[in-house]
């Protein structure tokens, strides 16, 4: 799922300083479960803003909505009636959501309560750690299920670096080594005869290299 | 025991400390409440297992939210005390209404105008 974390309240206000009519609008689904920007997360910024909005005089009318998906024209719909009604939008879901709904209402100031952060699982309650990133050509069967451009601090696809200790990544130390994990897994499933296959540098152009990446699906297009 | 603790405290009692959700400490706050003082069970006695290890860690964010919003975080304070712990309970109150008193009322009470304002400006 797609992770995120709320932006500083301070950094919010400035943000939104000069509307009035603001609608705090959360996203039922990833940013929900990451609990960054779901109902609850909604009425708690909501609560602050309004204290922050109290105390530096900034004149904030806030209204709360939690849709299913903000990443979805149908589920956008659904909100259009408190859209209309407010100045601005304060949206609480990810990147996609927020310009889903900034291209939705092209007059409507749309803004950015969260900070997306990557893709992600929940490792344990409150933990969420990164497992991909969406480079665009999956290299996950050559690595035993452990994903080197995310779990390897330095990306490396002939690893490892030589640099961990312990069983400890050496650029973050809170992090288990992804090439020990790489070589562990693929030792487990007896197919450590992978690694000894020289991976060629790999290639960025389906990642950011190529631009705002597109995918066509010709059989479902209308 | 009897004990006289002071009558300006309003006791809301809830099932276990681990009932309450950030949600209730911001929302008391934005209605003008000048202090909450939430008073758990001692650490390692929750009936619940961990009911008041959960509060004070909703407690800390919720004092971390408010310090971004501007707002004294003193103003919430999370307690632990034994159920049977009376003294306790009422030099906790006691202290708390002191830290209170000394920050003055909730500055959001202070600013928002009555609905009387309102109707006739």
């Amino acid at each position: 799922m797609i992770v995120a974390e709320r932006k500083s309240i301070p950094e919010l206000v400035d943000i939104l300083k000069g509307h009035q009519k603001i609608l705090v609008l959360g996203c039922g689904t990833c940013v929900t479960v990451c609990l960054a920007g779901g109902e609850r997360e909604v009425s708690i910024l909501s609560s602050a803003l309004r204290i922050a909005s109290n105390i530096g005089n900034h004149g904030f009318e806030l209204e709360e909505l939690t849709i299913e998906r903000q990443c979805d024209n149908v589920f956008i719909e659904t909100a259009a009636e408190i859209i209309e009604r407010n100045d601005a939008i304060l949206s609480l879901g990810c990147g996609a959501g927020v310009q889903a709904i900034a291209e939705r209402y092209r007059e409507k100031p749309v803004y950015a309560g969260l900070n997306t952060a990557f893709l992600g699982i929940l490792e344990e309650r409150g933990l969420w750690t990164e497992k991909c990133a969406a480079c665009g050509a999956c290299v996950l069967h050559q690595y035993g299920g452990i994903c080197p451009i995310t779990r390897c601090a330095k990306h490396m696809l002939n690893g490892p670096c030589g640099g961990s200790r312990e069983d400890r990544c050496e650029v973050r130390p809170d992090r288990p080594c992804g090439w020990q994990l790489i070589y562990q897994r693929l030792k487990s499933i007896g197919q450590l005869d992978r690694l000894t296959t020289i991976a060629p540098p790999k290639n960025w152009e389906p990642s950011l290299g190529g631009g705002c990446r597109v995918i066509v699906r010709e059989d479902h297009r209308i | 025991m009897r004990l006289q603790y002071p009558t300006n405290i309003r006791i809301i009692r809830t099932p276990c400390t681990g009932k309450l959700e950030v949600e209730y400490f911001m929302r008391a706050f934005e209605n003008g409440a000048d202090g909450v003082l939430v008073a758990g069970c001692e650490e390692g006695s929750c009936h619940f297992s961990e009911g008041n290890l959960m509060a004070k860690r909703r407690v800390n964010y919720t004092r971390q939210i408010l310090s971004e919003a501007g707002f004294d975080r003193e103003r919430l304070r999370m307690v632990n005390i034994g159920a049977a712990d009376a003294t306790i309970f009422v030099a906790m109150v006691k202290d708390m209404i002191e830290t209170v008193r000394a920050l003055g009322p909730n500055p959001i009470r202070r600013t928002k105008p009555s609905p009387k304002q309102e109707i006739h400006p």
